[in-house]
Parts: C-alpha cells; structure tokens; sequence
C-alpha cells in the first residue's frame, strides 16, 4: 500500500488529456457538420454523450475496485473506489447539466422525461449521491470503508440493469429526443465524437490520479506530524469524515 | 463439561427456519411492521381516491398509482427489519453461533417478502375497490405473478439496503434514500406490465419482457446481495 | 512484569488445569501474543502478550474504555485483530473463527435477548442456532430458578432475573471457553450462589472474567490482566500480584 505511486504518468496523461480535449473540441467546431434536425445546438452532443458514457463507467470502476477491497481488505482499493465515484459524480452532474441545456435548446424544455437516457442516467444520479452521506454517516473506519464498497458494487451493478429496464420502457410513441440522425452517424461526426469520447477517458484518468495522489501526500503528512509529535500510534482526535483513510 | 474438539457447524437451513419463526413471531407479537404498511397503503388509496379528479383510473395511472404505493410501504418494512437486531443485541447473539452468516441474509429475505405479500393480500382488494373502475381485477394471473417477481427483488434489495442502513447513525434516512433509486427498475417494470390489465377498454395481453426483466433483476440482485451480504456483518 | 507461565503444580483451585505444553495435551485456552486493534487512529488494544491454560481463570481489570471489553470480543470472534496473533483453543483468529465459534461462550454487558420473547423462547431461539436440544434449555431454567417465570415476555422480568437468562444463554453450548462481563451484576447472593456452577470456577471451563468488583475478580482468578489505556499495564499469576500496581491502573 506505501509503495502504489500513484502519480506515475501523472504529466504525460495531463498533456494527453489537454490535447485530445482541445483538439476534439477544435474538430467539433471546424470539422464536424452541423446536424440536419438541431442545427449548431447539436453539438453539445459532443460534451455530454462522452460525460455521460465516462461517468457511467466510473461508477461501475468504483464497483470494481470495491469488489477488490472486500477480497483483499487493502485499503488502497478502497481509496480507488471512492475517487473513482467521486469523480464520476462530478462528470455526472456535468452530464445533467449539458443534457439539460441540450433539451432546453432543441425542445425548449430543460427536462425531457421521454428520453430513457437522461432519465436512467438521473436515477443512477441520485443513488449515487447518497454515496458521500451513507460514508459519512458511519463513523468506525473500518465499517465504513466495507459498507462503502458493499454499496459502490450494488450501485455498479445497477447501472446496467437500471439502464436495460429505462431503455425497455421507452414507449413506442416518443421518439428519442436526444437521438443525433435517426442513429446512424456519418464518418466525420463518428471521429470527432471518438476523439471527445477518448480525451474525456484521458481526463478521468488523469483526475484521478491528482485526487489520489493528493490524498496520499496528506496521509503521508498527517503520519509525519504524528510522528514528529512524539507518539507513533498515540490517541489523535479524529475528525469525522467521508474520506477513506489509510 | 463435555469438551468437544470438533468444531460443530448448525445446517443452513436449520438455522434459517429458527429465524424466520423468531422473526414472525415477534411481529405478531409487537405488530410493528404489516399494520404500519397496510394503514399507510390504504390511506395512501383513499386519498387518491378523493385527491384525484377522476374517481376511477385506469391503465398507466392505475399501475403507477399502485406500485408507487407499494413501494413506499415496503419501505416502512425495510426501516424495521433489523431494528430488533440492532437494538437488542441480536447480531452478536447471531454472530456467535456457528452457522453460515447468509443465513440471515435468506431468513430475513423471506420475513419481508412475507411481510409484502400478506400487505398485497388486502391491501390491492382494497386498491381494486377504492380506484379501478369497475371494481374488479382483470388479468389477475398476470398480476399475481408480477406481484410475485416484485416481491422477490423488494425483498432482496430490501434486505440488504436495511442491513446496510441499519449500523449507520441515519437509518430512516439512508433507507428510502438508498432502496428508492435501486427499487425504480422493479416498479417500471411492475407498472407497465400491469397497465395494460387495467384498460378501460378491454384488458390487453401482458408484454413478456416485464416479467423477463423483473426476473432478470431477482437474479442478478439475489446473486449479488448473497454474495455481499457476508461483508455487512464482518467486523 | 512477571510473565503467564503454566504452573507446574495443580494449584489450590478446584477443577484444576492441567500443565498446558506437554505432549499431547489440549492447546491452552488463550494464546495471545501482541494483539493490538485500532479503532480508526485510536488504540483500542496494544500488545496484549498472554498464555491462559484450560480451565484457567483470567481476569482483566482496568479503568472504564482501558480495552477490556474489545479484548473480549475478540476473543469471542466478534472483533478481528489488527495486529499480532490471537489463538483460542488452538484456533488462530480471524483464519479459524468459525472453528471456535460454538465452543466460546459470550455473557456481555448486553443480555443479547429479545425483549419481547419469553425467556424459553429466547433460549429455545439460541438453542436451535447452536445445534442443542430443548433439554438442555429445560435444565438450564431449573438450575438458575426461572423455570417459573420462563414464558413470560424479557421486558417484565426484573435485570436479575433477564441476566440469569442471558447465563443460560452463554452456557447453553458448553462451551470450553467462557468470556464473562461482570457475571454477577444485578444478582442477589441466592442466585450468584445458582449460577456458580455454571460460570465459576467449578464449571471446568477456562475463563476470562471482566469484574469491577476487585475483591471478587482476585477471589476467583489465576491470572490477572492489567489494561491502561488499551496496553498491558501488568500480568501476574494471582499469588504475585502487587496491589499498589492493581490500584494504579484505576488512578
């Protein structure tokens, strides 16, 4: 657990993530064709698509790392787990936020409950928001770091069920508002939306990687303070908090 | 004192009847749960019935109104489905048999899907009387076997969100925050398979996928909640 | 601080212990060598070094929240160790908790019944979850003088009675390993004088004894467990014991 450098690569994905987003942006502005239905409002598509497919994939990285900590009790993947979901709710609040503009733009409406996606994706949301209060809430370390990876696999294998259930009930009726073309998409659109796809991956990644890295210099400091004040493993008042703790 | 050097496991199933009747017992005892969830859901009917403009409902709205009521009232149940545990010690006075820990997760399962059926017993007559116009229950089949598929996902994701909810400091809080978003795919599923039943026009036949995703939710929930369930209870 | 080490004579106690080491005989009750557990950044428990024969009595003094009654749950596999090895009849803790889980009998501050059961049901309830039969439970209710009061609910009878009940509860398995916090709390002479042979010194099982009635904890032990602050303050064999050092531990 000392020895996970976690900010290994730390430059050569923060350059790679700045590259691919700017790049994919530039290719979103001067490449890409407007669409034939929405127009230039369209292209917000390019921002909220790939928030919304990194942040789903967090979660379910969260899961991962939750199983891993309860097999192996390495405190480590609990770390992983948190700031992984921690993320991924950030870029979801984000996604939220870029469809509901979407929505106001091409149908007037800030919110569109006819379209499965953002309604699935809002659902999942809300479980996951309660992931830093449910921690918080739990004051023994331990426990909380198990009850938090219990929920973290839960939550990651909702996320495909609760999607499969919201697609199914798509009424015939509506149309997919939030659909760019019918569903086909031409060449030039397809990259320009895999290069943002790809640079929103990098930047998850590399968010990551601060995060963790972050955490572990104040773990390493607070352990120096204590030790500096004289007792290794003396009583030290501990604050509560949803943050996992090494 | 007879010093036994072989450790001596309690079959499975032994200890899981001894659970569930420990459990039903109690609630016929103290009547915390099954009350509480029949009262709310009733009333919850009755004030549809005088809040809603139209007196009778049908399809969608029947469904929503139904299983959105249902689920509320599952949760009153999950709330108190470990509190004895939790309170008078019960979880170490379990701990310390040498049994298998899911057995608690399988008895406490069964009590709250127990608890749900003998809640729908009443509790969609009542539904049938108060709101469906005319006060009948077509495609009864069908709905009892959605029912029962519900009642099976509630229970295991029940079970596990209560024991979850029940060590931290917010348990009502934590319950419905937690059960509600993971509970959404069962009354989807529920509701739109019960819709069609209920047509003013005529019942029209179930769509197979309801019942197709409500088993595919029991499954993949059941596997997962008795894989994890082990973790809850560790210290 | 003199160490635990197995006596070579049988001792003045009655049920005595046999000289745990020699080959063939049973692994002492308790082997612990440098437990330590955390709770968070806190210590709760910290290099506990100690050996308890069979039969053996322990008993642990120390001021309120000095570790006592982590020591006791994890011995009662309900806590795992953090650090350091935990043997309890023979079985290594967390590995083999489950090997030791119906020979360790556990009598918490908590009487760990339901209030709203009748005392038989409540050890009927247990006797299933350990494999025992209703006779045992039936003779158990004879023995501390509750066969009388046994069905009616937990939360009419008084702390005296629902703690002889919890007795019952902690000797239904016969365990080989008794864990005791304050036994006789609430109790009346006659019924401390029932339970003795279930939980004392005569009932042949090794035990780890929490009392905050000194007198009575020195009475009954072999060993003597100091906790200061989750640490081991001072372990002696009962005969040795240094008072001033005991009465420093409350200081």
């Amino acid at each position: 657990m000392r020895d996970a450098n976690f900010s290994r690569g730390l430059v050569p994905l923060s350059i790679g993530s700045v590259v691919l987003l700017v790049g994919g942006f530039a290719m979103v502005f001067l490449y890409a064709p407007n669409d034939a239905d929405q127009g230039f409002v369209q292209k917000i598509f390019y921002l909220h698509v790939p928030l919304a497919i990194v942040a789903l994939c967090g979660f379910v990285a969260g899961g991962i790392y939750g199983i891993r900590f309860l097999r192996s009790g390495d405190r480590v993947h609990d770390l992983r787990s948190y700031v992984a979901i921690h993320i991924s709710l950030i870029l979801a609040v984000g996604a939220l936020v870029t469809g509901s503009i979407w929505a106001k733009a091409s149908w007037g409406q800030w919110w569109v409950w006819e379209e499965p996606t953002l309604v699935s994706f809002l659902i999942v949301f809300l479980l996951y928001a309660c992931y830093q209060p449910l921690r918080f809430s739990i004051e023994d370390p331990e426990r909380q770091a198990r009850y938090a990876a219990v929920f973290a696999v839960v939550g990651g294998v909702f996320v495909p069920l609760n999607f499969i259930a919201v697609r199914a009930a798509e009424s015939l009726i509506h149309p997919r508002v939030l659909s760019t073309t019918g569903g086909s998409m031409p060449g030039s659109m397809r990259l320009t939306f895999l290069i943002a796809l790809a640079g929103m991956a990098v930047l998850f990644v590399t968010l990551n990687k601060y995060e963790l890295t972050s955490k572990r210099a104040s773990f390493q400091l607070r352990a120096l303070r204590r030790r500096l004040a004289g007792d290794d493993d003396g009583w030290v008042p501990v604050r509560r908090s949803a943050a996992p703790q090494l | 004192m007879s010093a036994a050097t072989e450790p001596r496991a309690v079959p499975t199933r032994v200890v899981v009847a001894a659970l569930i009747r420990k459990d039903l017992r109690l609630e016929l005892r103290t009547r915390e749960s099954v009350p509480a969830m029949l009262l709310f859901s009733v009333s919850t009917f009755v004030l549809f019935h005088f809040g809603l403009d139209a007196r009778s409902l049908e399809g969608d709205l029947a469904a929503g109104v139904l299983w959105v009521t249902l689920l509320f009232a599952s949760v009153l149940a999950i709330n108190r489905l470990f509190v004895a545990e939790r309170e008078e010690g019960g979880f170490d006075g379990f701990l310390l048999a040498p049994v298998d820990r899911t057995a608690l997760f399988l008895a406490k399962a069964t009590v709250l899907f127990s608890f749900l059926v003998v809640l729908e017993l009443a509790a969609v007559p009542a539904f049938a009387v108060l709101l469906l116009a005319p006060p009948g229950l077509p495609g009864l089949l069908e709905l009892c076997a959605l029912l029962l598929l519900a009642d099976v996902g509630i229970a295991v994701v029940g079970t596990l969100v209560g024991a979850l909810a029940v060590q931290t400091r917010a348990r009502d809080l934590i319950v419905p925050l937690l059960a509600l978003p993971l509970m959404i795919p069962v009354v989807i599923a529920a509701a739109r398979g019960t819709a069609p039943l209920w047509l003013e026009a005529g019942a029209e036949p179930m769509p197979g996928r309801w019942p197709a995703i409500l088993g595919l939710y029991d499954l993949v929930f059941g596997l997962l909640a008795y894989a994890v369930f082990d973790y809850l209870l560790d210290e | 601080m003199p160490p635990a080490e197995s006596p070579t004579s049988t001792g003045a106690r009655p049920g005595g212990w046999a000289a745990a080491g020699a080959a063939g005989e049973p692994a002492p009750a308790v082997e612990l060598r440098d437990l330590s557990r955390a709770y968070g950044e806190r210590v709760a428990l910290a290099g506990v070094t100690l050996t308890l024969p069979r039969g053996a009595t322990l008993a642990v003094f120390g001021a309120n929240g000095a570790g006592k009654t982590t020591l006791l749950r994890i011995l009662a596999t309900l806590l795992s160790p953090h650090a350091g090895t935990a043997r309890v009849l023979g079985c290594e803790l967390p590995r083999d908790g489950w090997a030791v889980r119906g020979r360790v009998g556990l009598l918490a501050h908590e009487p760990l019944l339901y209030r709203e059961l009748s005392g038989r049901e409540n050890l009927r309830f247990h006797a299933r979850l350990h494999g025992v039969g209703a006779a045992r439970v039936e003779a158990l209710l004879e023995a501390v003088g509750m066969t009388r009061r046994a069905d009616e609910p937990l939360r009419t009878l008084s702390r005296g009675m629902a703690q002889r009940i919890a007795i019952c509860r902690a000797v239904l398995h016969s365990p080989e390993l008794l864990l005791l916090d304050e036994p006789l709390a609430n109790l009346d002479p006659g019924a401390a004088g029932a339970v003795e042979p279930l939980i004392g010194a005569g009932s042949g099982a090794a035990r780890v004894l929490i009392s905050h009635d000194v007198e009575h904890g020195l009475e009954e032990a072999d060993v003597v467990l100091g906790l200061r602050g989750g640490r081991q303050a001072l372990l002696a064999r009962a005969g040795e014991l240094d008072a001033a050092a005991l009465r420093e531990l409350y200081a």
